[in-house]
């Protein structure tokens, strides 16, 4: 998100029914860039919260946290991952160095009354590890549960997953973590996302993150290029007759604006197919 | 027809791979035989008016195309597969009743096909309505004759692939960088791409007997000769890497 300029990340707003995250610091060192944490005290001024939206704020230590609070976040996350070499790539500390913080931080942040929701990264698959033991995931997932978040999202962070690693980790996550406190976050690197999605909602999970238009990715894992487009997504929902409470034409027109805005290619197939009809 | 007697004719045939040849009526079946093939297939359709718009007939009419073809064929001890198209919806006619599918199947089944590939032409299909039409025709033909045909239109081939093996289909249609369509259903485009397909199996231990290097190699190849992208996401993340 740290390159899409103010005026664009105004008109977020338009994505109303959707969860969106914005980046109090995605720097390796975890050190706050104060100049892109001015840039983010601007967007959460600059849109507009609608009610029954969420607009969670990462936090990855106290200091993020009182500057997002700050900022008048009302929502934060933190990421944690299931793999130590990532943990160190990615946030300059081990799992449990993380979780150390986090803890702070969701103390702080239930003080407060602020939800926090919790992320577990590389789930099924780790840029430099290769593969991570459902043990792995379920250990650091239940930190993260007892420690006070909401909700724990398992992202599978570079897209290797397929339906049986997806299977065997949320087998091993449920035995400890109740599937409605879960939720999955499937990247599409390998064209995979929607058959592991629906794999978790055939296993009892009900809440699901995407992107609209499949945009972001993961500057710190080599290869991996876009979430789940929100629009194919919702395709197959509606399909299924689940009620997501999301007009499909609306994402859609959300989607098209953002993606003329930022310049990119909807990575989205429902998307290219209506517009090529 | 000289096009296609002439791929036939110039491609090296492989001991353990079929080389299945399409054959509308008994002209065309009679044309691929000459000119080599070992194995015909037919292309009936779910839907009345994609059936005249894609080869001018009527449903009926081409059940009986297909029955003069098949007759001969098993004379002449030649397989056929059966193909129908537009088995989750219809560009033209929209929904497509389960009903009409597993009816189409049936008669194609009983006039002599050894297997019935379901396609879903457009794409627009999903898990659920997958399980549905594959609930009615698994009534009329056994699982073991049956196979799934997804397009990836809507980005949905590969999810619905899964609930076709969930429900016990073993074969799969699909295509090297996702390549092919149909030029009669708009907004056609795309296969299911092999290599994804191929990692998903590859992922659930299934044994395809498929060699996923080999298979980008190829990709890669007639990517470059067609100058078109790959449709493969595994193709494009590991030329990533």
């Amino acid at each position: 998100m740290g390159n899409v300029p103010s005026a664009v990340k105004h008109c977020l707003s338009y994505q109303q029914l959707l969860r969106e995250h914005l980046w109090i610091a995605d720097s390796v060192t975890g050190v706050l860039d104060p100049s892109q944490m001015a840039d983010h005290t601007e967007v959460m001024k600059g849109i507009h919260q609608y009610p029954g939206v969420r607009y969670p704020v990462l936090t990855p230590n106290l200091q993020g946290f009182h500057r997002a609070v700050a900022a008048g976040a009302t929502e934060i996350s933190v990421f944690g991952a299931a793999s130590e070499s990532f943990s160190k790539k990615n946030i300059n500390c081990s799992i449990e160095e993380s979780m150390e913080k986090f803890e702070e931080v969701v103390k702080s942040a239930r003080h407060m009354n602020i939800p926090a929701r919790g992320y577990v990264s590389c789930v099924l698959g780790c840029p430099y590890e290769g593969s991570i033991t459902p043990q792995k995931v379920t250990e650091v997932s239940k930190r993260l549960y007892s420690m006070g978040c909401y909700e724990i999202s398992l992202g599978d962070t570079i897209g290797v997953g397929t339906p049986g690693s997806m299977r065997r980790m949320l087998e091993s996550v449920m035995k400890e973590i109740p599937p409605s406190v879960l939720a999955v976050h499937c990247h599409d690197t390998y064209g995979q996302a929607l058959a592991n999605i629906l794999t978790a909602l055939q296993m009892g999970i009900n809440v699901v993150d995407s992107a609209v238009s499949g945009l972001g990715g993961c500057p710190y894992a080599k290869g991996a290029s876009g979430n789940v487009a929100t629009e194919d997504l919702i395709y197959m929902l509606n399909g299924l007759g689940l009620n997501t409470g999301v007009d499909l034409y609306k994402v859609m027109e959300a989607g098209n604006f953002i993606c003329k805005a930022v310049n990119k290619t909807t990575n989205s197939k429902v998307a290219q197919a209506s517009f090529n009809a | 027809m000289a096009d296609h007697t002439e791929v036939l004719k110039g491609i090296q045939k492989f001991p353990g791979i079929n080389y299945p040849v399409l054959t509308p009526n008994f002209k065309g079946y009679q044309a691929a035989v000459a000119a080599g093939a070992k194995e015909v297939s037919v292309f009936g359709a779910a839907s009345e008016l994609f059936t005249r718009k894609n080869i001018n007939c009527s449903m009926d009419e081409s059940i009986q195309r297909f029955s003069q073809v098949l007759q001969a064929a098993r004379a002449a001890s030649i397989p056929v597969r059966g193909y129908v198209s537009c088995v989750l919806g219809c560009p033209y006619e929209g929904k497509i009743s389960p009903a009409k599918v597993a009816e189409v199947s049936k008669k194609m089944y009983a006039m002599g096909c050894y297997e019935i590939s379901l396609g879903d032409t457009i794409g627009v299909g999903t898990p659920g309505l997958m399980k549905e039409m594959l609930s009615a025709v698994m009534h009329e033909v056994p699982v073991s004759a049956l196979a799934v045909h997804c397009h990836d239109t809507y980005g949905q081939a590969l999810a619905n692939t899964l609930m076709a093996l969930q429900m016990g289909v073993s074969v799969v249609d699909s295509s090297v960088a996702g390549l092919g369509g149909c030029p009669y259903a708009q907004g056609a485009s795309g296969n299911l791409a092999t290599e994804d397909l191929v990692y998903m199996l590859a992922g659930l231990g299934i044994h395809t007997g498929v060699n996923l290097q080999k298979l980008l190699e190829a990709g890669t190849f007639i990517c470059q000769v067609l100058n078109r992208k790959t449709g493969s996401k595994v193709a494009q993340a590991t030329c990533k890497l």
